[in-house]
C-alpha cells in the first residue's frame, strides 16, 4: 500500500510541475505587461517601473519562475496588491467556508443520487426510470446560477423560510450557519447529484447483472437486502471515483454560488480578485484549486486501491 | 489487386449502406434527441433572424416603462432601462450560440490535431503535449476560464478564446486514445505497408474512423461552453453591456427578485433550454454513433 502511494505520488510530480508552469505562465506569458495590467492603462510609467522591479519582472523569465516556485514550495504565494496581506493567509481564511459548503453540497448530491440512481437501475426501462433519466438530464442542464436565483425566489422571497444571503461562521452559531448554507448547498448539490445519478444508475445496472447478485436472489435473500447489502456497495466504487473527478464542478459551483449568496469563501475570493486585478491572488487561487484536484484524485486512488486488492500500480 | 464487382442484389433491401447512414437512422428514431435538435434549430433561427423578428431594438431604452411586467406590447416585460426583454433574450441567443459554436470549433480543431499527432507520432511530442493537457485538466474548468477571461479582458473574442482554451484538453485526450487504438488495426498497417505516408494515413484513413467520436464530444462540449459563457457574463467577465447576454441579464435580475421576478425567468429558461437541447443531441449522437458507450 505504501509503495503504491509513493509510486502514485512520484508519477504526479511531472504533471504537477507543468501545472506550476501553466499557473506562472498564465500571468506572465499572456499578452500585456502584468504591472500595467494591474495598475491600469492610465498609470504613470514610473509607478509601472517600480511595480515591475518589486515583482521581479525585470529579471529573466526562468529566474522569475524558479524564484516563484521556491516561494510556492514554502507556501509563500506572494502578497495581495490590494491590502498587502499574505495570499496564503487570505486563502487559508477563506478555504474552511468553501470546504463546509462543498461537504454539504456532496451530502445533498448523495441524498438525491443514491435513491434516484438505485430506482432507475432497478426499474430499468419502466416509466419511473425515464423520470430519473429526465431528472438527471435536467439537473445537468440547469445552470446553478439560475437554480440559486429560483431557490432564493421561492424559499426566501415567497415563503420567507430562510434568509436570501449572508454568512455566519459555523462555530459562531451552528444553527444559523446551516440555515444560511442550506440553499447554497442545494444549488450546487442538485447538479452534482444529477451527474452522480447517471454514474450510479449505469454502474448499478452492470452490478445487478453479475452472478453473485443472481446467486443471492436465488438463495432467497430479499431484493432490497441484495441491493443495499451487495449490489449498491460494489456499484458505489466507480461512483466514488466519479465524485473525486467532480471536484472541479464543485469548485466551479462554489464560485457562482458564493457570489449569489454573498458567502465569503474561496470562490468569492477569486471573483473579487478578478474585479480588483489582484494577480497574485488570482494566481494563488488557481494554484490551490489545481493542488486540491491533485490531492483529491490521489486520495480517491488510494481509497480505490484499498477497496479493491486487485489494483496495483504499474 | 483484383477488382471484383459486387452485385447490388446481395445488399439487403432497405438496409442503410454506411455506418454514417445507420447512425443517422438511429439518431432520427431517438425522440428525445430529435426534441433537442428541434429546440436548437428554433434558437438558431431566432439568433439568425433576430434583427428581423424582434419588435424593438436590442438597446432601445424606454424610461416610461421601467421593469414593466408582461403585457401585449412587451410579452416578457421590460428590464431596468425599459428595454424589451423578449428582444434581448432573442439577441442573447446570438451571443450564446456564437460563443458555444466558436469556442468548440477552435477547441475541436486544435485539440483533435494535437491529440492525433501525439497519438500518431508518439515519443517526446506525445509526452510534452499530453503532460500539458493533463496539467490543464487539473485546473478546474470554470476557475481557469475565469482567470483567462480576466487576464485577456472581457469581450466577445476573448470569451470565445478563454472557453476554447479550457475546452481543448478533452479533445486531445480523446483523439489520442482513438488514434492509438486505430494504429494497431489492420487497415492502418496495410496502408503503411502499401507505402502511404504518415500524414496521408492519418488524415485519409484514421480521421474518418474517429470523426464520429469527435463530433459526439463536440456536441457535449458545446453544452458546457454555453453554460461557461453564461457563467462568465453572469460574473461580468463576458460580453459587455449594452450587448445582451443571458448570463448578464440574470445577474441584473437578482436585484429585482422580490418585485419583478419575471426578469430572471426568461434568460434563465433560455439557458436551460439550450443546454438541455445540446445535452439531448449529444446523448443521442453518442448512442447513435458510438456503440461502445451506448447507455442502457
Amino acid at each position: 500500500m505504501i509503495t503504491f502511494a509513493l509510486r502514485r505520488l512520484l508519477a504526479t510530480i511531472p504533471t504537477l510541475l507543468v501545472v506550476t508552469l501553466l499557473v506562472f505562465g498564465l500571468v506572465r506569458l499572456l499578452p500585456g505587461d502584468p504591472a500595467r495590467l494591474m495598475l491600469g492603462e492610465s498609470a504613470n510609467p514610473q509607478a509601472i517601473a517600480e511595480l515591475r522591479t518589486q515583482m521581479g519582472l525585470d529579471r529573466p523569465i526562468m529566474v522569475q519562475y524558479a524564484a516563484w516556485l521556491a516561494d510556492v514550495v514554502r507556501l509563500d504565494l506572494g502578497r495581495s496588491l490590494v491590502d498587502n496581506a499574505s495570499v496564503s493567509r487570505i486563502i487559508g481564511q477563506k478555504l474552511p467556508t468553501t470546504i463546509e459548503l462543498s461537504l454539504l453540497s456532496m451530502l445533498v448530491a448523495l441524498v438525491l443520487a443514491v435513491p434516484a440512481g438505485t430506482i432507475g437501475a432497478v426499474k430499468r426501462g419502466k416509466p419511473i426510470d425515464s423520470a430519473v433519466t429526465v431528472f438527471a438530464l435536467a439537473g445537468i442542464s440547469l445552470p446553478n446560477f439560475f437554480l440559486g436565483i429560483l431557490l432564493i425566489f421561492f424559499f426566501s422571497v415567497q415563503l420567507r423560510w430562510v434568509p436570501a444571503s449572508g454568512y455566519v461562521g459555523l462555530l459562531e452559531d451552528p444553527l444559523r450557519n446551516l440555515s444560511l448554507m442550506a440553499l447554497p448547498a442545494i444549488t450546487i448539490g442538485v447538479g452534482l447529484g444529477a451527474i452522480l445519478t447517471r454514474y450510479l444508475r449505469a454502474s448499478l445496472i452492470e452490478t445487478l447483472s453479475q452472478d453473485y447478485v443472481r446467486t443471492a436472489l436465488a438463495k432467497g435473500v430479499p431484493g432490497l437486502a441484495v441491493i443495499t447489502r451487495h449490489a449498491l456497495r460494489n456499484a458505489m466504487i466507480p461512483v466514488i471515483t466519479a465524485f473525486g473527478l467532480q471536484l472541479g464542478t464543485l469548485l466551479g459551483g462554489a464560485i457562482i454560488t458564493e457570489q449569489i449568496f454573498s458567502i465569503p469563501g474561496f470562490g468569492r475570493l477569486l471573483v473579487d480578485a478578478v474585479s480588483t486585478r489582484d494577480l497574485p491572488v488570482i494566481q494563488g487561487v488557481v494554484l490551490i484549486a489545481a493542488l486540491a484536484v491533485f490531492l483529491v484524485s490521489f486520495v480517491v486512488d488510494l481509497l480505490y486501491a484499498a477497496a479493491d486488492p486487485r489494483i496495483t500500480y504499474s | 489487386m483484383v477488382r471484383t464487382r459486387t452485385p447490388v442484389t446481395t445488399k439487403p433491401l432497405g438496409a442503410p449502406a454506411s455506418p454514417w447512414a445507420r447512425g443517422f437512422t438511429r439518431f432520427l428514431r431517438n425522440r428525445l434527441a430529435l426534441t433537442g435538435l428541434v429546440i436548437l434549430l428554433i434558437f438558431s433561427a431566432l439568433a439568425i433572424l433576430a434583427p428581423v423578428i424582434t419588435p424593438y431594438g436590442m438597446a432601445e431604452v424606454n424610461f416610461s416603462r421601467l421593469r414593466a411586467g408582461p403585457s401585449p406590447e412587451h410579452r416578457l416585460g421590460t428590464d431596468e432601462l425599459g428595454r424589451d426583454t423578449l428582444t434581448r433574450v432573442i439577441y442573447g441567443a446570438r451571443i450564446s450560440l456564437t460563443v458555444g459554436l466558436g469556442s468548440v470549433v477552435i477547441a475541436m480543431f486544435v485539440g483533435s490535431l494535437l491529440g492525433m499527432l501525439a497519438g500518431f507520432i508518439g515519443g517526446w511530442f506525445d509526452e510534452v503535449v499530453m503532460r500539458v493537457m493533463d496539467a490543464m485538466l487539473a485546473l478546474p474548468f470554470l476557475v481557469l476560464a475565469i482567470a483567462l477571461a480576466a487576464i485577456l479582458g472581457p469581450n466577445l473574442q476573448n470569451t470565445i478564446l478563454a472557453i476554447a482554451i479550457v475546452s481543448t484538453p478533452p479533445f486531445a485526450r480523446l483523439t489520442r486514445g482513438q488514434v492509438l487504438g486505430e494504429k494497431a488495426r489492420d487497415y492502418v498497417q496495410a496502408s503503411t505497408a502499401l507505402g502511404a505516408r504518415g500524414m496521408r494515413t492519418l488524415l485519409r484513413h484514421i480521421l474518418p474512423n474517429i470523426l464520429s467520436v469527435i463530433i459526439v464530444q463536440a456536441s457535449l462540449a458545446m453544452a458546457i461552453a454555453v453554460l461557461a459563457e453564461s457563467a462568465l457574463s453572469f460574473l461580468g467577465l463576458g460580453v459587455q453591456p449594452p450587448t445582451p447576454s443571458w448570463g448578464s441579464m440574470l445577474n441584473t435580475s437578482r436585484g429585482y427578485l422580490a418585485t419583478q421576478p419575471w426578469m430572471a425567468f426568461s434568460p434563465g429558461t433560455a439557458i436551460f433550454l439550450v443546454v438541455l437541447a445540446l445535452n439531448l443531441v449529444g446523448d443521442g449522437l453518442r448512442d447513435a454513433f458510438d456503440p461502445r458507450t451506448r447507455s442502457g
